[in-house]
């Protein structure tokens, strides 16, 4: 029961979904437009379980005193900031997206710029990593060097100034040499995606349930 | 020079600010900011649960006509995933798990198929139309020796023998100029959204620009 029914669950509504895309006819087509509705309303819960999780985090931070506790005031002050918007934008209109309510002017003014400057932050851990990785100790390395060189130069107006020629180069190496090896990737990582979901459908890979 | 006056534009600049000082070091200021940042992205998806999924999929289509009944079930499903904070019945996430994985293992199927598989290895097929002028076909075989090489490479199932292991070495040869080329693009991507920020503090925030 507790193990066995999960696994006819998942065995069947893997089965359901694959047929479905096969025959997009009565009832299969319509199954699979009903399972993924409900693929959507479970994937909701388990969204605030972890919301929940992490909130929790925070509760128990501030209860105990803990070293930093009050840092979880401040991450409280932005969670209550952004639902207290969203809330706002909600009642004022339908559409909390539409430029010019609340919660799109703070996602626009807050959110975007602090993911960016995270995001922004990379760029210094990037370059010392660049250091490490583009030392030419072999022939693999150098030619590493070689591309990410050019490609970096060459989608620069600078790159332009340089060698007019290098942005043509650059976008031949983008669009030519590293294609066929990312196909490759993309090929190998989909068969891995494949492999393993007809594990889970089968009941053969059986992890998710320990 | 002209100092912005706008309170948010100071906000945000100060942010700016206390996140870049994580280079000098972890420090008091930084872990404010990314508290802030933290709490605000988990606010934001609540809002964002709530739009784009409780309130279209839920909400609606069961208290507004048509009536949908039918989506009691899912969601007597999505509530088993609550059993996690009772110890006697936290067996019962079993089951909205399973749907889950289900529903992912069974949608990556048929799309991994077609999108990766099939769409990647069409567009590497040596057509005709692909050997216009000699530049093309140049191109077009390089393209297919970086495919038939690197899936050699990653062709562990045989020993690195009879023409497999050069094969390989051209492959190696191919990836490593693909992953130059996507790290560098990647590290123009990070330069580019330093260069926003740096406008941002200095055309928006200080008006030196």
């Amino acid at each position: 029961m507790k193990k066995r029914v999960p696994l006819l669950i998942t065995f069947i509504t893997g089965f359901i979904i694959i047929v479905s895309f096969f025959v997009p006819h009565r009832p299969f087509g319509q199954l699979e437009t009903e399972t993924l509705i409900w693929y959507a309303i479970i994937f909701a819960f388990t969204l605030v379980i972890g919301v929940d999780s992490l909130v929790r985090l925070h509760i128990k931070h501030i209860r105990k005193r803990k070293k930093g506790w009050w840092y979880s005031i401040v991450f409280f002050a932005g969670f209550f900031y952004c639902l207290t918007i969203g809330i706002i934008s909600l009642i004022q209109t339908p559409n909390i997206f539409q430029p010019g309510t609340v919660f799109f002017y703070g996602y626009e003014t807050i959110l975007i710029p602090l993911q960016a400057t995270m995001f922004a932050l990379l760029a210094f851990f990037v370059a010392s990593a660049s250091y490490r990785a583009f030392r030419a100790r072999n022939i693999e390395a150098t030619l590493l060097l070689i591309a990410a060189v050019i490609v970096m130069i060459g989608r620069v107006p600078a790159g332009y100034k340089l060698w007019p020629k290098l942005p043509v180069i650059a976008n031949w190496i983008f669009d030519v040499l590293q294609i066929g090896a990312m196909r490759g990737i993309l090929i190998g990582v989909a068969l891995g995606a494949v492999a393993m979901s007809l594990r889970l459908i089968l009941g053969i890979e059986r992890t998710y349930l320990s | 020079m002209s100092i912005s006056t706008s309170i948010w534009v100071w906000i945000a600049a100060l942010l700016t600010l206390m996140i870049y000082s994580f280079l000098y070091k972890e420090n008091p200021f930084y872990r404010l900011a990314e508290h802030i940042f933290m709490g605000l992205s988990i606010g934001y998806s609540v809002v964002i649960l709530w739009y784009n999924y409780i309130l279209p999929r839920i909400y609606e289509p069961l208290f507004f006509p048509p009536h949908q009944w039918s989506l009691i079930f899912p969601i007597l499903i999505g509530m088993m995933t609550f059993g996690i904070f009772s110890e006697k019945y936290n067996w019962l996430i079993k089951y909205p798990l399973a749907v889950y994985v289900a529903g992912y293992a069974g949608v990556q199927i048929p799309l991994q198929l077609q999108t990766m598989i099939l769409r990647q290895a069409e567009a590497s097929f040596l057509t005709p139309d692909k050997f216009t002028s000699l530049f093309s076909s140049f191109n077009a075989l390089l393209i297919f020796a970086g495919l038939v090489t690197t899936l050699i490479y990653f062709y562990f199932s045989a020993k690195r023998e009879h023409g497999l292991g050069g094969a390989s070495q051209v492959g190696i040869i191919f990836i490593m100029i693909a992953f130059g080329a996507a790290f560098g693009y990647t590290v123009m991507a990070r330069i580019s959204l330093l260069i926003g920020r740096m406008q941002f503090l200095l055309q928006d925030w200080l008006g030196i620009m």
